[in-house]
């Protein structure tokens, strides 16, 4: 027995309210964030992600309140992205009850926000969100703005320097492969996660159970964050754990 | 006996609201304080002693506000509970930092996992230890009740428990090498794993604490 991958579900949330189109049976309100969170947790998750996608400066104190909710009755750890820009952003959301924050733009437009966020809430609740994008063979650069603008940053090195930086944990995802259901780019995975000492998530482009799997042997990943095949119920997060599992995978069942 | 009344020590050191959420979900009737005041926390029946973050930083809060003392108050008259690093300032010292003295409470020292940690099979292992492990129960315990053993709680640490006493380590994970997991002396226990982020398992851990008189009535 040891440490187990982790499966993270993760929720878009915009203005209080669950979108891309979560689909549950069984649940009363498939667009309240608590209520999808909670049925997450039943079902076993072993994180829970959720990200503000407009984060406006209106919608922040929408988002405080919904994380307090879900801390209230969800106990397992809940990691906040989106718009968190400065140090205030990450002490409300900690103290509304999330374990960890994401920080993506933010980074890459100043790389000293992340050394001094680790310093002043330590390194455990610093997670660095990369969007890479494949610009060439093995080569990959990160990209802001969901994907639209080219930095030019090379996301092998920059995942060297955010963990030098002092980030927790890296959330990697493939903007090539969001929204195919094709898999992860488990090319882009391996080298990252070969790369640093922290742990990895992939994400970008789960379409089957086997793709979590291979997100880890291929990929080498330490986690897998999905949204779309949890949230339309094409499968349970228990089914994702078994499945994963049967292929030899230590999971939390 | 259920507790009254519980106290999460409030030393500045990042969110203690989980801690006091998960303990108000497991005993609606309880009061729950979060507090740095000395006779707000020895007024409530039992003490939690939390924190994230690094141990000088924890360490130099705890002396600055005096809360040392408190808590070697606490723990000559109620059940006091450490956790993660809350755990951690506990043992003599600690290598993070350069190494720091902590409070003593149990003997022994606080290690770091190293940079070139491996399983058995020899594949390197990441530092932080992040993530959901086992936990064997190596003595019989309050705080074990209704928890199967051999199961799974969440940690997120890069530094270890390594007690000089064997006989009080009462839970053991291991990663690249057994550590002590949970510890306990007369009335009190520490987890360095998160009980309140470690779903029903560690909510039932939390109860049993609130549920433990510590053996001293």
């Amino acid at each position: 027995m040891a440490l187990a991958k982790r499966i993270i579900p993760c929720l878009d949330v915009d203005n209080g309210r669950v979108v891309k189109g979560v689909n549950f049976v069984g649940i009363r309100d498939a667009g309240d964030p608590v209520e999808v969170a909670r049925r997450y947790n039943t079902e076993g998750a072993d994180e829970i992600c959720m990200l503000d996608i407009t984060a406006t400066h209106e919608n922040r104190d929408t988002m405080v309140h919904t994380v307090e909710a879900i801390a209230g009755e969800v106990f397992i750890p809940l990691t906040i992205g989106g718009g968190i820009r400065e140090l205030e952003d990450i002490r409300r959301m900690l103290n509304a009850g999330a374990d960890k924050v994401s920080i993506n733009s933010a980074a890459v437009f100043r790389p000293e926000f992340v050394k001094e966020a680790s310093q002043k809430f330590g390194a455990q609740c610093i997670v660095v969100a990369i969007d890479a994008k494949n610009v060439g063979p093995e080569k990959w650069e990160i990209f802001t703005h969901g994907g639209r603008k080219e930095t030019g940053i090379d996301a092998i090195e920059w995942a060297i320097k955010m963990e030098s930086f002092g980030a927790g944990e890296i959330l990697l995802t493939s903007m090539d492969r969001d929204g195919t259901k094709n898999g992860f780019d488990n090319d882009l995975t391996r080298r990252i996660s070969d790369a640093v000492n922290i742990p990895v998530i992939a994400s970008g482009g789960v379409g089957t159970l086997d793709h979590l799997t291979d997100g880890v042997k291929e990929g080498g990943a330490d986690a897998v964050l999905a949204a779309s095949i949890f949230h339309f119920q094409e499968y349970t997060i228990q089914e994702a754990k078994e499945t994963m599992r049967s292929a030899g995978i230590e999971m939390r069942v | 006996m259920t507790s009254r009344s519980v106290a999460v020590i409030d030393y500045g050191m990042g969110n203690l609201h989980s801690a006091a959420k998960a303990l108000q979900h497991v005993s609606p009737e309880t009061k729950v304080i979060v507090s740095a005041n000395k006779d707000e926390i020895l007024e409530c029946d039992h003490v939690i002693v939390p924190g994230v973050g690094a141990i000088r930083d924890c360490m130099g809060e705890i002396k600055r506000l005096g809360i040392d003392a408190v808590i070697s108050q606490a723990i000559k008259t109620k059940p006091v509970m450490g956790i993660c690093i809350g755990m951690q300032t506990m043992l003599n010292f600690s290598e993070e930092n350069d190494g720091v003295h902590c409070m003593g409470i149990f003997e022994g020292e606080v290690r770091y996992f190293g940079t070139d940690l491996r399983d058995e099979q020899g594949e390197h292992l990441k530092v932080p230890h992040m993530g959901w492990n086992n936990v064997y129960q190596r003595e019989d315990h309050p705080i074990w009740n209704n928890i199967a053993d051999g199961e799974r709680f969440y940690f997120v640490h890069s530094y270890y428990v390594e007690l000089a006493n064997q006989a009080q380590s009462i839970g053991s994970c291991t990663y690249g090498h057994p550590f002590d997991a949970v510890v306990a002396r007369d009335n009190i226990v520490a987890t360095q794993f998160h009980p309140e982020k470690s779903a029903d398992a560690g909510l039932q851990l939390l109860k049993n604490f609130l549920d433990w008189d510590g053996g001293l009535s």
